[in-house]
């Protein structure tokens, strides 16, 4: 008998491609062509790359021109807010505000305060509640304190450690009335959400190939037509003049494919993995019944996959290692510096303390995920609990 | 056995991991991060904390075909080892940090860990033997390799820390050890050895002690009393130390002057003639005995530093303390460090150097 594959739990980090889209790839990747050259060859690839590019857009409620392929979710992420922010205090010295919410991904964290430190941003955090939602009322008293200096607003569609929706119309509404931008990072939402960019009123929105069954290293920053973007890359000016670099027709053929089947089977998908999410955590519970399911129980209020857990007692980085060793992939959802897991900033802006933010798992569900996947958690849970709490109590209970 | 591999990312911890693997163990590398900021790169000799050495710890668990995790045991590090350092030398001691952290680290933290998870223990690649004596005690042995033995930071260990330790190098000669990471494909195999204190970054200890516990001022004197230079921090000293005394009075017959004692609450430092540091005896405290505590006086060696010479030795346990008769006379014994007892190569304990008894001025002051 063959050792069975591993239980792959970890969608939210990168999702398998899907068959469409890997078929997509392989066939493009034989052909020869540069989407800028002017030969046959060329051209060819260009009438690949417009084609995706006119079927990602048809799929996401924008414009072909709107959508500006990049490198994936980091790469458009910067070109957004470094960009934005650039553009737009260029236009209006006095325009130095950025604000973002505090359960952003490092993508935008990161690129956000860089600016603080380089270009003399003023950054503005806004907090969330205990499940991971933005408060309104906090940004709307920010932004009211002086919006003529806000350049830019950025509020991520979904969470990706707790998968919950934010309120992307009610910031879009709040930021209108004077005249601001809004981005935001939809890379967890896209695939599980059906989006729509001209009717939320973006004026910029990030999305990537490999959360929704696509391959690595391609994604977009959806930017309305007439929104003025400062370059991050100079060079050939492929894309819009705003991007720079060669497009890679068979990743942008593949992440159109992918995009595809993922808005086809939405919400299909969506009803199996949100019945096989319920499934996972009563299971859960039978085995550790003091389990805690963070973020938003409300099925309207997170995505479909994502089952964001934190286990009393219990050393998060041990149950990793441990379900690791049993062929089992979960994430605890946290970033890594240096190689060393820290406690999630997520966890802690909802006012979780480090305990239990370093007691917690993030289990995430996609298109290949079984029942006997969950059922080969459950059976190596009680093991796993009862380990990671004696690691736990090694550490002194800290 | 299940075995954590405790990996720095060096040569020797990696062919230690490859050869418990051969041995037919379930292996799994840990790499410790024991710093809270790691640099990016490693400088020069110091090595084991940077990021670049959990990056080449994990290649090299690529290549053997083993999982690979990085524990943080930062916070530990810092209390158990950094704290404890900081505060020994603000007491006029000179403590030796690696030993602490074998003691208190690899062989506790992370092995109480391990063996929570599940492990049967942890493999390292210090340079000391194990050998299992025929009522199942471990025994720790001085290394194949003279110049490499570690028994010296090891000798805190005790038998339950032995049963569960495995040492994968100690039979073996450096040079072999480069050859072997070489032939299985290791990236690391002509990576330099660390030494100094990984924690100090630039090496400079007296520096990096002073910008923690601050510039304290204080007199040298010699002998007799009399004042003969000033000093930043007697923290910044350590007993038997001769360079960079920068006095200002010269010593009447003109011979080189050494710190003979160090004494915290005045900051006083005392310097004298080379023969003022000899001392023919010392009292150890907290014991800890890699099996049974010797019972009466035992012929032993000790060794009084790492890498220091073995000297022909009684031993005596009375009550907490160990005294310690020298048939041939040290020199700059320093209060703080280890004073580990052996039996030929043999590993008996080890104790933390208390005070030592001088031999010239046995007659005034028998015990200082």
């Amino acid at each position: 008998m063959s050792e069975p594959g591993p239980v792959y739990l970890d969608h939210a980090a990168t999702t398998p491609m899907v068959p469409e889209a890997i078929a997509v790839l392989t066939e493009q990747l034989a052909r020869t062509g540069n989407p800028s050259s002017l030969h046959a060859s060329g051209r060819a690839a260009r009438r690949v790359v417009e084609e995706s590019r006119e079927l990602i857009a048809e799929r996401l409620g924008a414009r072909p021109s709107e959508i500006v392929f990049a490198s994936g979710g980091t790469e458009a992420n910067n070109l957004a807010i470094k960009g934005l922010y650039w553009a737009r205090r260029a236009q209006d010295p006095g325009r130095r505000r950025v604000m973002f919410s505090a359960v952003e991904h490092h993508a935008l964290l990161d690129p956000v305060l860089w600016l603080a430190k380089h270009e003399d941003a003023d950054v503005v955090m806004t907090g969330v509640d205990r499940q991971g939602m933005l408060r309104l009322s906090e940004l709307a008293a920010a932004i009211d304190a002086d919006p003529s200096s806000v350049a830019v607003i950025t509020t991520m569609w979904a969470n990706n450690e707790m998968g919950s929706v934010q309120p992307i119309a009610d910031v879009v509404a709040l930021a209108r009335e004077h005249g601001i931008c809004v981005h935001s990072d939809a890379v967890q939402a896209a695939g599980h959400l059906q989006l729509d960019f001209a009717a939320s009123g973006l004026d910029a929105m990030t999305v990537t190939a490999h959360k929704l069954g696509g391959p690595i290293g391609i994604g977009a920053l959806v930017a309305r037509r007439e929104l003025d973007i400062t370059p991050l890359l100079h060079g050939g000016g492929q894309e819009r003049d705003v991007r720079s670099g060669t497009l890679g027709a068979p990743l942008v053929a593949s992440f159109a494919a992918a995009v595809d089947v993922a808005c086809r089977d939405r919400a299909a998908t969506a009803a199996r993995l949100e019945s096989l999410r319920t499934y996972l955590i009563d299971g859960v519970r039978s085995i550790v019944p003091d389990v805690v399911v963070n973020g938003p129980q409300d099925p309207a209020e997170r995505l479909p996959h994502i089952a964001h857990l934190t286990f009393p007692g219990c050393d998060g980085d041990a149950m990793l290692m441990l379900l690791d060793a049993r062929g089992i992939e979960v994430s605890t959802g946290s970033a890594c510096t240096a190689g060393v897991p820290q406690p999630s900033h997520v966890l802690l802006a909802m006012g979780y303390d480090e305990d239990a933010a370093r007691g917690s798992l993030r289990i995430s569900l996609g298109h290949s995920s079984s029942v006997d996947d969950v059922d080969r958690l459950l059976a190596a849970l009680p093991e796993v609990r009862d380990r990671s709490r004696a690691a736990k109590r090694c550490r002194g209970g800290s | 056995m299940r075995i954590v591999a405790a990996m720095s990312g060096g040569v020797d911890s990696a062919v230690a991991a490859a050869r418990a693997v051969d041995a037919g163990h379930d292996v799994t590398g840990v790499h410790l991060a024991l710093s809270r900021n790691p640099r990016s790169y490693r400088s020069g000799a110091r090595g084991c904390c940077s990021i670049e050495d959990s990056n080449d710890a994990r290649r090299a668990a690529d290549v053997l075909g083993i999982p690979f995790y990085v524990w943080d045991m930062s916070a530990e590090f810092a209390d158990t080892v950094v704290d404890d350092f900081v505060a020994e030398y603000t007491a006029g001691r000179t403590p030796n940090p690696c030993l602490r952290c074998n003691e208190k680290i690899k062989f506790a933290a992370v092995l109480e860990r391990a063996l929570a998870l599940g492990f049967d223990g942890v493999a390292t690649g210090h340079y000391a033997e194990l050998r299992t004596a025929p009522d199942g005690t471990v025994e720790m042995h001085r290394a194949a390799d003279a110049a490499k033995d570690q028994s010296y930071v090891l000798g805190v260990l005790t038998q339950h820390q032995l049963a569960h330790a495995l040492f994968p190098l100690g039979g073996s000669v450096k040079t072999d050890v480069r050859a072997e990471a070489e032939a299985r494909g290791l990236q690391v195999a002509q990576k330099p050895d660390s030494h100094d204190i990984c924690f100090i970054a630039d090496g400079d200890t007296p520096g990096w002690l002073t910008e923690k516990i601050g510039a304290r001022p204080g007199p040298v004197v010699d002998e007799s009393g009399e004042q003969v230079g000033e000093h930043a921090g007697a923290h910044t000293f350590t007993i038997g130390q001769r360079r960079g005394l920068r006095l200002g009075v010269p010593a009447d017959d003109g011979r080189p002057r050494f710190v003979l004692d160090i004494e915290p609450v005045s900051g006083t430092v005392t310097v004298g003639p080379r023969e003022s540091l000899r001392v023919d005896g010392l009292t150890g405290i907290r014991p800890v005995w890699c099996g049974a505590a010797p019972e009466g006086r035992v012929e032993c060696t000790v060794q009084l530093r790492a890498h220091g010479a073995e000297h022909r030795a009684v031993a005596e346990v009375r009550g907490v303390e160990v005294h310690v008769d020298l048939l041939d006379p040290a020199e700059g014994i320093a209060p703080g460090q280890a004073c580990v007892i052996y039996v030929g190569s043999q590993v008996l304990g080890s104790a933390t150097i208390a005070r030592t008894r001088r031999l010239t001025t046995a007659a005034s002051d028998p015990e200082r």
